[in-house]
């Protein structure tokens, strides 16, 4: 199976995984450069985990480009000396990638708040690199639209303004509403792919969905989405892949940051099949399309208000912590849930207690453990999955 | 004389919180309503003038710690699922919660009525209550967005949007709960007696600025801090006990003498030093020790911060009621970017005329850890002051290793001695 | 009478004693391994010091002839090593006599005292000329040959291995906790004798006449400093009381006197030191309450690879691609050995990978305590690894540019070196 790709390029599975591979593992950021080579006066915005309206830097002609640590591959030299033992492992690499220049391609970063520690890197950014663009992104925890939505519009408009002065590319409505398209398709597509893989996990393993998803890094939304469209045609034309009754999980704490691809390898060698995650969250935060008619702006602030994913750091007013994960267990079929969380990762492991409780509530099984972005070794994980994947299908057998 | 009248503080301030916790226990068989609030950017002139108490989960637990409880209320909490990776603040107020919510001082706590979630500085708060509205059933939350202070200035946007929060959220749910309507000219009138409280309470903290000090500004500042960020402030009862702590310091001060440590009035000022981070309250006094015994004394904190930098000339305002209590939401250490944090340190290291500067790194609080190490580096490089860096937590006993804080402290005490020639 | 000055480090694996003369030379140095009994720990390592400083004396006064004064120190060592043996079978019978073994007391005497008989030749041997020895410490020699003895002596059906080794861990403990004295003067004639019979052609009269005056001379210990991990159990006052951080940097100013920045790699802990151009510290980092990557985890790593520490350092430079190595737990480095012994890892890759690990911890401390400007000293226990000093050479090459690095095998007494400097100046502003 392979698929055509302009005039007589014909792209097989596994080139499309080199690609993705090479593009969510490159620590040089390699895409970036090249992005901004193919034109003059190019220039790109770094950001945390979890959402930033990618959709105003897109419509000032600037990359979006998603920063999610140093995963498994990069040597923390300088890093450790800003962080103490019991901080998470994303914001050292992070500073790491940074301190060794490879962050050197981003003319801005963005650090939205997802926890303490991500604004507080916000402030040794700007301390560290006093000349950059810098800024926190606080998202609303009110969600009335005229009290979080008009905050969250007035900061909307800070960032319009900030890179429409970056890019030298004033942003007008028409721009904004043609970037969101943009953004909704890709989101589109993503939403098929999750779709897909919770009906065929066997066709859509994990392992490759990490490479195709972590990929929309650094690959600007309109190429993200044609690879998302060409992997969704060539996974289904592998002959071998068929259904192995393994038993179907949802993970969840992965929203900030990344486990090792290896993690994930293990969970699927252990007898999982993931039907749904938050992993990458940020590219699909927005869970329905967003209004290309009217305001851009009103309709941004509408979209984060009314239809964002649930996650540990966001605020939850109705009070029901676990739904968003019942509901995925329900509408994926899955039978148990897999807490994977980065150690000392506060959003995650304060919030799991409360997940735990909602998953109790309703007999789903469940196990939880820790991981680093650099893990390892997978052989405690490998057991632990390897246990829960055959108790939880006995259990569903009896 | 001085020792007499420095009991008379500390028994003031027992007093007020003894007669707090007896109200809070018979509060609920009185008909009177229950608010559960945090100490950075609370409310709580508009929370009293409701006629509701206000229960400050940070303060039972920083209690425990203190009596020695924390330890097992964090094996409770983690018996039950929390990770042994975060806050212990929150574990030790789930474990006591677990345990029978017998406060700080053997009464009984009573159930909130509302659980006011003042999101200011700490993203930990956020979870902290979803979680207390999981273990309370239904209770009602209201939440308070205060945006983060990146640059370290109140942009008008923000403030309005603290103040809109607390016209649609806050306001009408202290309503619905109490039963009472809105009452500014109340609320007036106890933001009048914080002011005169908090004009106190910097006469009190700036009085460090003498050599000797006449008062430690950690250790025993987090006493003097203790009416006025928690439950009093608004009250006259915090403007008598400012009153009296402002004589009696004023007493010391005239006397040339310095701090009164558990042990008695302190020796000699050797050193003069400035602290970033909150204390520990397991081992307070011993960690307390290991500066006084050397004397070494703290002349200026961030933590007594955390409730607001009065200090830097804020006031609670009677002419803006809503408008005041969101700049002193907004404007708590802790909400404030870390290059703020770092100026603000390189004041008070300047200001104080300090020999040194501690970093108490606390596990627990990532809000103020997270880039403490690179606040001591540039602090170095700014003022040529040197720091020491210890690692440390709140109330998480496993945490407090008592040789080697003090190996550190020791080392420290001796390099300044050593820069200044004053040893070998 | 001579005036010295002491300077005592009581670390967490071994103690440390380095003596000075008035002119700050230093004539005598010690080292034993660290025992629960603090006191004696620092008594038996200034006794070791002082008769070091004696065998100085004899140095000065023949003039150095490192064949026959060697000889004489190793003959000397002989006899400190026979007078322990001889209280560690004086300890074991009393064990043997005790109530615990009243059932075999008899057949536990016999196969004690046939041991201790074993260990005397074995002894001899550790000491004769041109031998080797595996430890200086009585400890793990007498460990060893008892050891090897007990297996072959033993006898399941009366005497067990473990009953036997049972004995020994409590009469060495005995041993061990008892001071010994004026060792010099006691055993220097013995040692004497046999060094002459060794070296018939050597100026036997003089030597007599310097090993006499050596003996006889008074050393008058007018000030002692203490310092290291267990410094506040030395039974000093408080002033004679220094942290081992300034005493680090103080000891690697005077051995490297362009030192700007000290590492320090001990067992426990690992400092990272910035001195000014006197030796004094401006700036100072060690690590957190994780002991991860410090010299007790590559204890843990040669214990699981069945290797002697000194071993690891030489395998991991045999290695041409390292592995990777993420983290330096203590608590997980078997668990974490065995997977990776077990997915086919060479030994030598991933020691490479560790040894590398262990100094990137380290560089985060440099880099916390302000850097590398200047000259380097590594100091502690991990800087005799010749692959962690090719690590933190790579390292801080790549990070900093070329800078010196200086290392001593003399670097583990920088700590008690600086504490003995603390003495002399003391004595000195007293004096002034």
């Amino acid at each position: 199976m392979d698929v055509q790709r302009g005039a007589g390029d014909v792209v097989t599975l596994d080139d499309l995984m080199t690609q993705a591979r090479s593009l969510s593992e490159d620590i040089d950021f390699t895409a970036v450069t090249q992005w901004k080579a193919r034109a003059e006066g190019r220039k790109a915005i770094g950001h945390m985990p979890t959402y930033v309206p990618r959709e105003l830097i897109h419509a000032s002609g600037m990359l979006s480009v998603g920063i999610t640590g140093g995963g498994d591959r990069l040597e923390i030299i300088r890093g450790d000396a800003y962080f103490q033992s019991y901080i998470c492992r994303i914001p050292r690499s992070t500073i790491e990638l940074a301190l060794s220049h490879r962050l050197d391609v981003l003319d801005g970063m963005l650090f939205p708040s997802i926890c303490d520690v991500i604004r507080n890197l916000s402030g040794m950014w700007s301390m560290i690199f006093p000349d950059r663009y810098v800024h926190y992104v606080d998202v609303p925890q009110n969600f009335d639209v005229a009290v979080g939505g008009k905050f969250w519009r007035r900061e909307l408009e800070t960032l319009r303004t900030d890179f429409a002065r970056l890019s030298g590319v004033a942003i007008d409505d028409d721009a904004l509403r043609a970037s969101i398209a943009v953004y909704n398709e890709n989101r589109h597509v993503i939403r098929d792919l999750y779709r897909a893989r919770s009906e065929r996990p066997w066709i859509f393993p994990m392992s490759e969905v990490y490479y195709i998803l972590r990929a929309g890094n650094v690959l600007p939304p309109e190429e993200h989405t044609a690879m998302l469209r060409e992997y969704l045609v060539l996974a289904p034309g592998e002959s071998d892949r068929r259904d192995q009754d393994r038993s179907r999980v949802v993970l969840a704490g992965m929203f900030c940051e990344q486990p090792p691809h290896g993690l994930v390898l293990t969970l699927e060698r252990a007898g999982c099949y993931v039907v749904d995650d938050d992993f990458l969250l940020g590219l699909r935060w927005l869970q329905d399309d967003v209004t290309t008619t009217g305001d851009p702006l009103d309709a941004l602030v509408d979209a984060y208000l009314n239809h964002s994913a649930m996650s540990a750091s966001r605020y939850a007013p109705d009070g029901d912590r676990g739904r968003w994960l019942i509901d995925s267990v329900a509408r994926n079929r899955a039978e148990g849930v897999i807490f994977a969380a980065p150690s000392f990762c506060d959003p995650a492991l304060l919030d799991q207690p409360m997940l735990v409780t909602a998953l109790d509530r309703k007999g789903i099984p469940h196990t939880e453990f820790k991981y680093a972005e650099d893990t390892g070794q997978f052989a405690v994980i490998r057991e632990q999955a390897g246990t829960f994947s055959d108790s939880i299908r006995l259990w569903s057998e009896a | 004389m001085s020792a007499v009248r420095k009991e008379d503080s500390m028994l003031l301030q027992k007093q007020m919180m003894s007669d707090h916790y007896d109200r809070l226990a018979s509060a609920h068989d009185e008909g009177r309503k229950v608010v559960y609030t945090f100490v950075p950017g609370n409310l709580n002139e508009l929370v009293r003038s409701f006629g509701l108490l206000p229960v400050l989960p940070e303060i039972n637990a920083l209690q425990s710690g203190l009596r020695k409880k924390s330890g097992e209320y964090i094996a409770e909490a983690e018996k039950n699922g929390h990770s042994e990776d975060v806050c212990t603040y929150v574990k030790c107020d789930i474990g006591m919660l677990k345990k029978g919510n017998i406060g700080p001082t053997g009464t009984q706590l009573p159930k909130p009525d509302l659980l006011l979630l003042s999101y200011t500085g700490c993203f930990t708060f956020l979870k902290w209550f979803e979680l207390l509205r999981e273990e309370y059933g239904d209770v009602p939350v209201a939440m308070l967005h205060v945006p983060y202070q990146a640059n370290g200035r109140i942009e008008p946007h923000q403030r309005d949007y603290v103040v809109q929060q607390m016209r649609t959220e806050v306001i009408p749910k202290l309503e619905q709960v109490s039963g009472r309507a809105y009452d500014e000219d109340r609320l007036r009138e106890m933001l009048r007696l914080s002011a005169r409280a908090e004009d106190d309470l910097v006469w009190t903290l700036e009085s460090a600025k003498r050599t000797p000090s006449p008062i430690d500004a950690y250790f025993g500042g987090v006493h003097y801090i203790g009416p006025i960020f928690s439950a009093f402030r608004g009250t006259q009862g915090a403007v008598d006990y400012y009153t009296a702590l402002r004589a009696e310091v004023q007493e010391r001060l005239d006397a040339g003498q310095g701090p009164v440590t558990p042990e008695g009035p302190m020796g000699t000022e050797k050193y003069r030093l400035v602290v970033e981070g909150p204390p520990n309250w397991t081992s307070f006094r011993e960690f307390w020790k290991m500066f006084y015994d050397e004397g070494a004394v703290f002349v200026a904190s961030t933590y007594t911060k955390v409730g607001g930098l009065y200090d830097r000339g804020f006031r609670h305002d009677p002419d803006h009621p809503l408008e005041t209590l969101a700049d002193y939401c907004l404007g708590c250490y802790t909400n404030l970017g870390l290059p703020t944090r770092v100026d603000l340190l390189e004041q008070y290291i300047n200001d104080y005329n300090a020999d040194g500067f501690l970093v108490n790194s606390v596990k627990s609080c990532n809000s103020f850890s997270v880039g403490q190490l690179m606040m001591l580096r540039q602090l170095e490089e700014r003022t040529g002051v040197p720091g020491v860096f210890i690692e440390n937590d709140l109330v998480d006993p496993r945490y407090f290793s008592a040789a080697n804080i003090k190996n550190r402290i020791e080392s420290y005490l001796q390099m300044l001695d050593q820069k200044r020639g004053k040893a070998a | 009478m001579i005036d010295v000055f002491v300077g005592i480090d009581l670390g967490s694996t071994t103690t440390k004693a380095v003596v000075l003369d008035n002119d700050g030379n230093v004539i005598g140095r010690g080292i034993t391994n660290s025992r629960s009994n603090y006191d004696v720990a620092a008594l038996i390592v200034r006794e070791e010091a002082f008769v070091r400083t004696r065998f100085t004396l004899v140095e000065r006064s023949i003039g150095v002839d490192a064949g026959v004064i060697s000889a004489l120190e190793r003959n000397l060592k002989l006899q400190q090593h026979l007078e322990l043996l001889a209280r560690l079978q004086e300890a074991m019978s009393m064990l043997a006599a005790g109530p615990k073994h009243r059932g075999h007391a008899g057949d536990l005497k016999t196969r004690l005292d046939e041991i201790a008989a074993g260990m005397e030749p074995l002894a001899r041997q550790h000491f004769a000329a041109g031998a080797t020895r595996r430890s200086d410490f009585f400890r793990d020699l007498a460990a060893a040959d008892y050891m090897h003895l007990a297996e072959q002596l033993a006898d399941p059906k009366h005497i067990a291995f473990d009953v036997l080794c049972g004995v020994f861990d409590a009469a060495i403990l005995a041993v061990e906790n008892l001071p010994v004295e004026h060792a010099f003067e006691r055993h220097i004639g013995a040692a004497l004798e046999a060094t002459l019979a060794e070296h018939p052609d050597c100026d036997a009269d003089g030597l007599r006449r310097a090993v006499e005056e050596a003996r006889g001379e008074e050393l008058v210990e007018l000030e002692t400093v203490g310092t290291g991990y267990g410094r506040a159990r030395l039974p000093f006052p408080k002033e004679q009381i220094r942290s081992e951080i300034l005493c680090h940097g103080l000891g690697a100013h005077a051995m490297f006197p362009e030192t700007r920045t000290v590492l320090d790699i001990g067992g426990q802990d690992t400092k990272a030191i910035q001195v000014d151009a006197s030796g004094i510290v401006t700036s100072f980092q060690m690590n957190d309450r994780c002991a991860a990557g410090c010299g007790r985890y590559l204890g843990y790593i040669a214990d699981e690879m069945n290797l002697a520490l000194h071993e690891l350092g030489p395998l991991a430079q045999e290695s041409r691609t390292r592995v990777k190595i993420n983290s330096t737990c203590t608590v997980f480095a078997g668990a974490e050995l065995r997977e990776r012994l077990s997915l086919g890892q060479k030994r030598e890759d991933i020691l490479s990978g560790l040894h590398r690990a262990i100094i990137l911890r380290a560089m985060s401390l440099l880099a916390r305590s302000g850097g590398i400007n200047d000259q380097l000293t590594f100091t502690g226990g991990v800087a005799r690894n010749p692959a962690a000093v090719a690590a933190l050479r790579d390292l801080v090459g790549e990070n900093y540019g070329a800078r010196t690095i200086n290392t001593s095998p003399d670097s583990i007494y920088t700590g008690s070196l600086g504490a003995a400097l603390f003495a002399l100046r003391a004595a000195e502003r007293k004096a002034a």
